[in-house]
C-alpha cells in the first residue's frame, strides 16, 4: 500500500514473487492500477488520500473480532497502560486531541497524552485490558467509527473488497503465519504520513507481527543511500545516529538546550537504551573537535554546534530563498528546480541567490534556470552567480552505500572520473582545506569551530595507482563514523585518527573523552583496520549475515526478540528466528540477537533500575523507554497519539468522520500568493490527481534523461486517465491534455485506461488522473515539470510535502 | 590451422574436430577465432546501483583504465545478477557524452557558460563561503537565546552520495560553519 514496488523497486519485487510462488498471499492497495496490481492476489481501487480510514479499519476488526495475538498485545505492546485522566481524544473533541492551540495551529501542551504514572514515576498498567482508559480500549473507542461501511464512503472500496483484506491479514498472522506491510512515498508524501506509517505500525503490533520474519513493515525508499544520509544526515534536525540537532527553543516548550546538559536531558532517557545517550553525543564531539571536546566536559564544543529555531527544512528554506535571506546554495546531486514541490517557486527562488554552486554529471535544470527554462527566460535580470562542477559517478569513487533496509554495502573505485569531474569527498575535503587555512588566523571566537575541527583525511599511498592523487581517503572517513579509541590508561597521548585503534562496537563507547564516533549506529562497521565489513561478500545463509553489515551491530530485523514468546521459545517452530539457549545462557538464531545477548528472558528489573537493566526479559522494543511496542504514542509526534483521518489540504469531499477537516498541526502557506489551494467543494478543480515513478526513469531526470536507452523506453510525459473521464472531457488516448492547478498548467500525452477507475466517495463520482513526474526541461527527453502542478503543505512532523492527493483540471489539447 | 592462444583449450578442441568434417578444412578466419566477450579478460570491480534503494549488485568492467561494460553481479544475495532498465543503463550514465568533465561558471547577469579551471572554481567558492558566512552569522538572538548559526546559507543533496560524504559535509557546514539549513531527498 502505498507503494508500487514492482515498477519502484523491480528487483525488489522479484522476492514477492517468489513468495508468491509459494503460497503468499500478495494484496495491492493503490490508486491507480500497475505491475504491482497485475501480480498480485487481490488489488484494490482506492482513493488516494483515504488510507488512514482503511487501515483503521482494519484495527478495528482486528480489535472487535478478538483476531490479535492476544499474548504478543499484552505482553510486548502499551496495551495494559494506562493514559492520563486529562486525555481527550479525536472521539470527544470532533477530530482533535486535547492541548490544541488554535493560534499556533499546534500542540503547545501535550502533558495529557502521557501515561498514567504513580508515585514512583512508572506507568500504571492493567493487564485484564478492561480499563476504560488502558490504551488497548482508548484504541477501541478512537477508531470504532472506522467501519467498513466508512471505508466504502471515504476510499471507494466495496466493503466485501475490504473485507477480503482484513480476513487474509488475519488469517496469515498470530503463531504460525507472519504478514509483512511495505509502503513508500505514497504513504510519505502526505500531510499526515507519519500517522498514516503508525497506523500500518498498531496494526502489525495488534498482529504480533513486528520483529518476525516475513512480518514487519518494510520502508521502500528511494533512493541509493538516502538510508545513509538520514544515519550519518544532512538533515538540519537530525545530528548523528538519530541523535537530534541541539535547538535553542523558547524557554516554556521545555528545556532550552542551552548546554550540553539539558540537550542530554531533553533527548536521553533514564531507563531503555537511549540511556547511553551521553557516550553517544561525547564520542561524537571528539569527532568533530579533537580534544576541545574535553573542554568543560564536553559542553564548550557542545556550545559551538549551531542551533535550530524552528523548520529549517528544504521546503521552508525555499520560501526563505525565494524572501531574499538566503544568499549562497550549495546543491550535491540534488535538483529542486524541477524535482521538489511548487517547482515554478523554486527557480523564482534560485533567482534570488547571489551565488549557487551546482554538483552534478550533467547540465540539470537547477543549473541551467538562468538560460533555459517553462517559459522564455532573460538572464540579464537574474544576477546568480552559478558554479557548475562536474561530479564523480559513484564507479568512479569507493564508499558506502546504505540500502533500505539498513544494509550497508561498500563500492570499490573502477576508474577515476573524468577530466575535472571529483568526487563529491574530494569537493567537501578541499573545500574545508582552504577554509580553514582562510579562517587560520582569526580571534573571533564565532570562528573557533573551524579551527578546531579535525580535519585531516590524506592517505597518498591510498592514491597511489590513481590519476587523481589528491582525493581523500575514504576509508579514514568511514574509521571516524565507526569510531576509534582516543585514549587508554597504556596510552594517555590523544591518537590521530590514522593510527588509533578501531572500535569493535556502539558499547564500547563512553562518555568520558576516550573514545570517538561520527555515527554510532555504524559503530562495528570498520571495526579492525583490514576487515571492513560492508566490504564482506559472502552470500551464504538464510540471513547472509556474511554480506555488508546492516546496523546496528549486522542486525537484520530489528526487535527480534520479539520472534520469541516471553519465555524465549520461539512462537513457532515454524516461525523461529532468535530464541534463548538455557544451555548456553545466551539468545541465539538465525539472527544477531537484537537484545542484551545474556539477559535472560525472566529477568525482572530491581526498583529504580536504569538504563536497558530497567527492561525485563520480556521487553523486546529496546529504544522506547518502557521496552514496549507502542499502540498509543505518549510523545514523539506532533499530529498526536494516534492516527487520524483527515482529508488532504485539496480534497473532494468534507471529513465524513469529524468537523476538523484536514491536518491541524500540518503547515498550509495559505498567505503565498504562488500557493493558492483549491478550496473545498470548488468546481474549477475537480479531479483528484496522484503522483508517481515509472520504472524506466528515476525522480526528476538528471540520471535517466540523459541516456537515449532509457529515453527510448519512456519517450514522453503522460497523465493517466479513465475512459470515462476522457469521454466527459473529449480527451483522445495518444492525444495532448493540460492539466492545470492554482499553482500552474503542464501539458502531457493522455493514456486512456482503465488503471484508472472513478470512484464513488461520500455519494458522488471521484475521478482520479494520474502523473509521473519525472521530466524537465533539459536532458535528451523534455517535458513539462509535474511539479508545477503540486503545492507547499507540509507534514507537520518532517516536513514533507503532500505529493500524492491534490486537485486539479483537465482540458484537451496542449499549451496555448 | 594455427593453434589460438585466446581459446580455452575445450573449445579449441571442439574447433579442431569441427574443421576436420567434410573432405577440405573449412576456413575460419584469425578474427572468428579470437572472438570473446569483450568483458573476457576485463577487470571486474564490485559496485552497487546507484538509483534505488535495493541495493543490486553490480560487477564494473575496466579494461585499459576505461569501464566497457556494467552488468548485475551474480554473487548479491540481493539481486542474484538481475538488474531493473536503470541499474542496467549505469553504463550510458557513467560513459555518455553529455557528462559535464570542466568546470562552467555563469557570472552575474552573464547570459553565457565560461569554462574555468577547477582551481580557480574551489578558490571562488571558499571566498564566497567565507563572505556569506561572516555577513550573516548570528551568535545571539535578540531575548539572549545562543544560537552560533547561519541561515544565509542552505544545502541541499545527499541521497545520492556515500554515507562518508554526508559525513564529511554535515561535519563541515555544520559543525564548521554553523550552517543549519542542511537537507537531502530523505524528506522529498
Amino acid at each position: 500500500m502505498g507503494s508500487n514496488m514492482a515498477e519502484a523497486h523491480p528487483v525488489a519485487f522479484a522476492n514477492v514473487v517468489k513468495a508468491k510462488e509459494r503460497g503468499a498471499k500478495v494484496i495491492h492497495v493503490d490508486p491507480h492500477y500497475s505491475r504491482t496490481s497485475a501480480l498480485a492476489n487481490l488489488y484494490i481501487s482506492t482513493r488516494a488520500g483515504s488510507d488512514i480510514v482503511f487501515l483503521g479499519a482494519l484495527i478495528r476488526y482486528v480489535l472487535e473480532n478478538n483476531a490479535y495475538f492476544h499474548d504478543y498485545v499484552v505482553s510486548y505492546t502499551n496495551a495494559a497502560t494506562l493514559v492520563n485522566e486529562n486525555f481527550r481524544d479525536t472521539e470527544d473533541l470532533d477530530g482533535l486531541f486535547s492541548g490544541y492551540d488554535p493560534e499556533s495551529e499546534s500542540y503547545t501542551d501535550t502533558s495529557s497524552w502521557d501515561y498514567e504514572r504513580d508515585g514512583d514515576g512508572h506507568p500504571v498498567l492493567d493487564l485484564t485490558l478492561q480499563h476504560p482508559r488502558c490504551v488497548f480500549q482508548v484504541l477501541k473507542r478512537h477508531f470504532a467509527r472506522y467501519t467498513p461501511e466508512m471505508v466504502e464512503q471515504v476510499c471507494g472500496v466495496p466493503r466485501e473488497e475490504w473485507l477480503k483484506v482484513a480476513q487474509t491479514l488475519v488469517e496469515n498472522s498470530g503463531r504460525e503465519r507472519t504478514s509483512a506491510i511495505c509502503y513508500a512515498v505514497g504513504w510519505t508524501q502526505q500531510s499526515k504520513g507519519v500517522q498514516i506509517i503508525r497506523a500500518a505500525a498498531i496494526l502489525q503490533l495488534l498482529l504480533g507481527n513486528m520483529g518476525r520474519p516475513g512480518g514487519g513493515i518494510m520502508a521502500l525508499r528511494g533512493h541509493a543511500s538516502i538510508q545513509g544520509s538520514t544515519d550519518v544526515p544532512t538533515l538540519y534536525d537530525l545530528l548523528s545516529g538519530y541523535m537530534p540537532q541541539p535547538a535553542a527553543l523558547l524557554a516554556s516548550k521545555g528545556p532550552s538546550q542551552q548546554t550540553l546538559q539539558e540537550y542530554i536531558e531533553a533527548n536521553g532517557s533514564k531507563t531503555g537504551w537511549w540511556a547511553n545517550f551521553p557516550a553517544y553525543i561525547r564520542s561524537f564531539l571528539h569527532a568533530w573537535y579533537g580534544e576541545a571536546a574535553n573542554l568543560e566536559n564536553g559542553n564548550t564544543c557542545y556550545r559551538w554546534i549551531p542551533k535550530i529555531i524552528g523548520d529549517h527544512s528544504h521546503l521552508v528554506t525555499s520560501y526563505a530563498m525565494l524572501d531574499g535571506k538566503v544568499k549562497g546554495y550549495i546543491l550535491l546531486g540534488q535538483n529542486p528546480a524541477a524535482g521538489s514541490t511548487n517547482a515554478k517557486m523554486q527557480r523564482k527562488a534560485l533567482e534570488q541567490l547571489d551565488w549557487m554552486v551546482v554538483r552534478d554529471l550533467y547540465e540539470v535544470e537547477s543549473a541551467a534556470f538562468w538560460h533555459h527554462g517553462v517559459e522564455p527566460v532573460d538572464p540579464t535580470t537574474i544576477k546568480t552567480e552559478v558554479f557548475l562542477m562536474p561530479a564523480a559517478a559513484s564507479t568512479e569513487k569507493e564508499g558506502c552505500f546504505t540500502n533500505t533496509q539498513r544494509l550497508i554495502q561498500w563500492r570499490d573505485k573502477a576508474v577515476d572520473p573524468p577530466g575535472d569531474a571529483r568526487s563529491d569527498l574530494w569537493f567537501i575535503y578541499h573545500l574545508g582545506k582552504r577554509l580553514k587555512e582562510l579562517y587560520a588566523e582569526s580571534t573571533d571566537p564565532k570562528d573557533r569551530p573551524i579551527q578546531a575541527l579535525l580535519w585531516d583525511y590524506e592517505n597518498p599511498e591510498a592514491q597511489a595507482q590513481w590519476r587523481i592523487k589528491d582525493e581523500p581517503d575514504d576509508l579514514l572517513v568511514l574509521k571516524e563514523i565507526n569510531g576509534y579509541v582516543v585514549k587508554t590508561p597504556d596510552h594517555p597521548q590523544p591518537y590521530n585518527l590514522h593510527d588509533a585503534p578501531h572500535i569493535p562496537g556502539f558499547t564500547a563507547l563512553k562518555a568520558d573523552g576516550t573514545t570517538a564516533c561520527g555515527s554510532w549506529i555504524y559503530s562495528g562497521v570498520y571495526p579492525a583496520p583490514e576487515h571492513n565489513r560492508a566490504a564482506d561478500r559472502n552470500p551464504e545463509g538464510y540471513t547472509f549475515l556474511g554480506w555488508g553489515f546492516s546496523w546496528p551491530a549486522n542486525r537484520r530485523i530489528l526487535y527480534n526478540r520479539a520472534s520469541a514468546d516471553p519465555s524465549g521459545k520461539p512462537w513457532s517452530e515454524r516461525k523461529k528466528y532468535v530464541w534463548w539457549d538455557a544451555q548456553e545462557q545466551k539468545w541465539t538464531g538465525f539472527d544477531v540477537p537484537d537484545f542484551p545477548l545474556n539477559k535472560p528472558p525472566d529477568y525482572t528489573p530491581p526498583p529504580g533500575a536504569l538504563g536497558i537493566d530497567a527492561h525485563a526479559g520480556s521487553d523486546p522494543f529496546l529504544m522506547k523507554p518502557d521496552g514496549k511496542g507502542w499502540l498509543f504514542a505518549p510523545k514523539g509526534l506532533k499530529d498526536g497519539p494516534l492516527p487520524t483521518h483527515y482529508e488532504a489540504a485539496e480534497a473532494p469531499v468534507k471529513n465524513a468522520l469529524y468537523a476538523q477537516q484536514s491536518n491541524p498541526t500540518a503547515l498550509y502557506f495559505r498567505q503565498r500568493a504562488d500557493n493558492r489551494l483549491v478550496p473545498l467543494g470548488d468546481e474549477h478543480y475537480p479531479i483528484v490527481v496522484t503522483t508517481y515513478r515509472l520504472t524506466e526513469h528515476h525522480v526528476s531526470g538528471p540520471m535517466t534523461r540523459w541516456m537515449p536507452w532509457l529515453n527510448a523506453l519512456q519517450p514522453s510525459l503522460f497523465a493517466e486517465l479513465s475512459p470515462e473521464l476522457a469521454t466527459e472531457r473529449g480527451i483522445k488516448h495518444g492525444g495532448w491534455l493540460t492539466i492545470s492547478t492554482p499553482r500552474g498548467e503542464i501539458e502531457a500525452r493522455a493514456l486512456v485506461t482503465r488503471r484508472m477507475r472513478p470512484l464513488r466517495v461520500g455519494g458522488k463520482a471521484v475521478h482520479q488522473i494520474g502523473l509521473p513526474f519525472h521530466w524537465g526541461f533539459q536532458g535528451k527527453s523534455r517535458g513539462s515539470i509535474t511539479n508545477d502542478l503540486a503545492h507547499m503543505v507540509l507534514e507537520p512532523n518532517v516536513s514533507i510535502e503532500e505529493a500524492k492527493a491534490f486537485m486539479c483540471d483537465i482540458r484537451p489539447g496542449r499549451l496555448s | 590451422m594455427k593453434e589460438s592462444p585466446f581459446l580455452p583449450d575445450a573449445v579449441q578442441t571442439a574447433v579442431s574436430s569441427v574443421l576436420q568434417v567434410g573432405s577440405r578444412v573449412q576456413p575460419f578466419s584469425a578474427e572468428s577465432v579470437s572472438k570473446a566477450p569483450r568483458i573476457r579478460d576485463a577487470q571486474v570491480v564490485k559496485s552497487v546501483c546507484p538509483y534505488c534503494a535495493v541495493g543490486c549488485g553490480l560487477n564494473v568492467y575496466v579494461k585499459h583504465g576505461k569501464v566497457i561494460d556494467i552488468e548485475g553481479n551474480p554473487d548479491s544475495p540481493i539481486s542474484h545478477g538481475t538488474l531493473c532498465p536503470k541499474g542496467s543503463a549505469t553504463f550510458q550514465y557513467t560513459v555518455n557524452p553529455s557528462r559535464l568533465t570542466r568546470v562552467l561558471y555563469r557570472a552575474p547577469y552573464s547570459t553565457e557558460w565560461e569554462t574555468v579551471s577547477l582551481e580557480w572554481a574551489m578558490e571562488q567558492i571558499a571566498q564566497r563561503v567565507k563572505k556569506t558566512r561572516d555577513e550573516t552569522f548570528v551568535t545571539h538572538l535578540e531575548d539572549g537565546r545562543e544560537v552560533n548559526h547561519t541561515l544565509g546559507i542552505a544545502s541541499l543533496g545527499g541521497a545520492t552520495l556515500d554515507v562518508e560524504e554526508n559525513y564529511l559535509i554535515k561535519k563541515l557546514f555544520n559543525g564548521g560553519l554553523g550552517i543549519v539549513s542542511i537537507e537531502n531527498q530523505a524528506r522529498i
